[in-house]
């Protein structure tokens, strides 16, 4: 029995979090996660120990400050102009549920559009959603871009 | 007769469009000077095609490309090491499609054809059908000639060249300085970032020798660190230098207390690095061992350019592949302390990841930018690319040539070897 309250809170809350992202919402992004949460962006798609490990991101919180900070300081060619994104988020799943953290994985369409050019990123996403009052902080966001093993051109915004 | 046109035209050009200062801006949009490049260059010198640890075991394997041919970099079981041409030899069909991984022959899926480690043709099923019509002896993966130095694997289509280490010549002790990051470990490969961006393969050639553009395309970059290493990084003006070290190759020191990595090890450790000196004499490092991890963590003070197509960059190797004449693509390789301390080597991959690929906080400036000179590169296809910066305080070195940090002495030297190798006739 799929337990359909947990999964729309948490779809919720995930496409809350896209939103945010969409428009640039930073500061409010930010306070989504716990303090010790990261964000991870791996390149094998086999690899399980990211931390020892070449990603494309492995930020904490302190990361997490620093990548919004050079998307907004306009001191970086590559994120000024911003692209404008459009992310359509589907295909929810409770993986796991301990009653502390709810594992969830998903499936992103994104969409970026940048000096005339479209382009197309898919992943897979796992959020760790670690229960907090009647809303959720994110304990660990794990983005598996389908093509993370090809060439990949410049992404300057946050996935 | 049109062929016979072009390729009167083609031989005059190089030394046309190649000055002591300045190069044409056609040599980043001739679609003719790319394929002439691929013969030229490509196909001519040493290329290098992988590190030693890469392909550590016997039947270790990586997939990469000489110019735009595939090859496969393997070592056999007798530790020698061989670069192939990923073609089956019956029909053509890549007998090899991963990029990295272990095996013990490569077996063609079309109709099976099966080689060994060294390229040798060992079974064909269904051999009756031939008769006595097929010599497997004359008909192994071909085989490139291979050198290495330092651990660094070259390869060349082009029996006649010099032996590698004749061509690295100079360049050969920043090659070992390089190898130094390793603090007291060898060096190991650990994964990389490939990226492409829409533009020339001598963009990026030039941009690995290039001080000047640090501090405005990597403004963000040098915002994100702490002050320590802003300082440390604010090298244009400072006593670092660029030197031509001859053959195309060049080195850019930017932080020249970073040079030898074993020297001055009683220094004090900067503040940055004191929490991860803290870690390792926890974990048991005696001092010196602390000191010498510490301070090669970072990497070195400086950008060493092989030519064509693979630096010594600070603390990764950059490897670029041309894919057209407006299309390249870089690998930027992580290299971290094999069997070294797994605190050092986290810190190794964070800052990579800080400043390198996709995602970082450097590479997607710095395509940027050369995305930028090639849409640029259309405009005034009369005009010239200027590269006079430091001429005026270049002097002779023991290797070469020598000028300020921010000097273009290091893209005039691989211009030169460029319209050398362009020049050469076919005869030799």
């Amino acid at each position: 029995m799929i337990n359909l309250q947990l999964l729309n809170q948490a779809s919720a809350f995930i496409w809350q979090e896209a939103d945010m992202l969409d428009h640039g919402e930073f500061e409010s992004w930010l306070a989504l996660w716990t303090q010790d949460a990261t964000y991870i962006i791996p390149i094998d798609p086999l690899e399980t120990d990211f931390e020892n490990t070449l990603n494309y991101a492995y930020d904490d919180h302190h990361m997490r400050q620093l990548r919004v900070t050079r998307l907004t300081s306009g001191e970086s060619i590559s994120t000024t102009p911003r692209a404008r994104t459009v992310r359509t988020l589907s295909r929810f799943r409770l993986l796991a549920d301990d009653g502390k953290t709810v594992t969830v994985r998903c499936a992103q369409n994104l969409r970026e559009c940048r000096k005339d050019v479209l382009k197309h990123y898919t992943a897979d996403i796992t959020f760790e959603l670690l229960r907090d009052g009647d809303s959720f902080k994110i304990q660990r966001k794990l983005i598996h871009l389908i093509n993370s093993t090809d060439t990949l051109a410049g992404i300057g915004y946050i996935l | 007769m049109n062929n016979l046109i072009q390729a009167v035209n083609l031989e005059s050009c190089p030394s046309e469009r190649v000055l002591p200062d300045r190069v044409h801006t056609s040599l980043y949009t001739d679609a003719q000077v790319f394929d002439q490049e691929l013969e030229k260059i490509f196909y001519k010198t040493w290329i290098w095609v992988g590190h030693v640890s890469e392909i550590p075991d016997a039947g270790s394997y990586k997939t990469t490309y000489v110019g735009k041919q595939p090859v496969i970099v393997v070592r056999d079981r007798k530790q020698a090491i061989h670069v192939l041409l990923n073609r089956c030899r019956h029909r053509a069909a890549t007998v090899c499609e991963h990029k990295k991984g272990k095996t013990n022959s490569f077996v063609c899926p079309y109709h099976g054809w099966s080689y060994a480690l060294d390229g040798s043709l060992r079974g064909v099923p269904h051999p009756e059908s031939y008769a006595d019509m097929l010599d497997k002896g004359e008909h192994p993966l071909v085989s490139l000639r291979v050198e290495q130095y330092a651990g660094m694997i070259f390869a060349t289509f082009n029996d006649a060249i010099e032996p590698l280490e004749d061509f690295l010549g100079a360049a050969k002790k920043w090659m070992d300085l390089f190898m130094k990051q390793g603090g007291g470990y060898p060096i190991k490969v650990a994964g990389e970032h490939r990226f492409r961006f829409p533009g020339n393969w001598k963009i990026q050639l030039e941009n690995t020798t290039d001080a000047y553009h640090f501090p405005l395309v990597h403004k963000s970059f040098l915002s994100s660190v702490d002050k320590q290493t802003e300082e440390m990084l604010n090298f244009v003006g400072g006593s670092g230098y660029v030197e031509d070290l001859g053959n195309g190759h060049s080195v850019m020191v930017m932080i020249p207390d970073l040079i030898d990595l074993e020297a001055n090890l009683e220094l004090p450790i900067p503040a940055r690095f004191e929490e991860l000196a803290g870690q390792l004499r926890e974990e048991g490092h005696d001092e010196k061992a602390v000191r010498r991890i510490v301070r090669a963590v970072g990497g070195s003070g400086f950008n060493l350019n092989l030519f064509p197509n693979i630096a010594c960059s600070m603390a990764f190797f950059r490897v670029l592949q041309p894919i057209a004449v407006d299309e390249t693509e870089i690998h930027h390789a992580v290299i971290t302390m094999d069997g070294g301390p797994a605190v050092a080597n986290r810190y190794r991959l964070r800052l990579h990841e800080h400043f390198q690929g996709p995602m970082g906080f450097g590479t997607p400036d710095d395509s940027e930018a050369w995305e930028r000179v090639q849409k640029g590169a259309s405009a005034g296809t009369d005009l010239w690319v200027m590269l006079n910066r430091g001429l005026a305080g270049e002097q002779a070195s023991n290797d070469g040539l020598v000028s300020d940090v921010s000097a273009e002495t290091g893209m005039r030297a691989g211009y030169q070897q460029w319209k050398k190798m362009m020049s050469a006739q076919e005869t030799q």
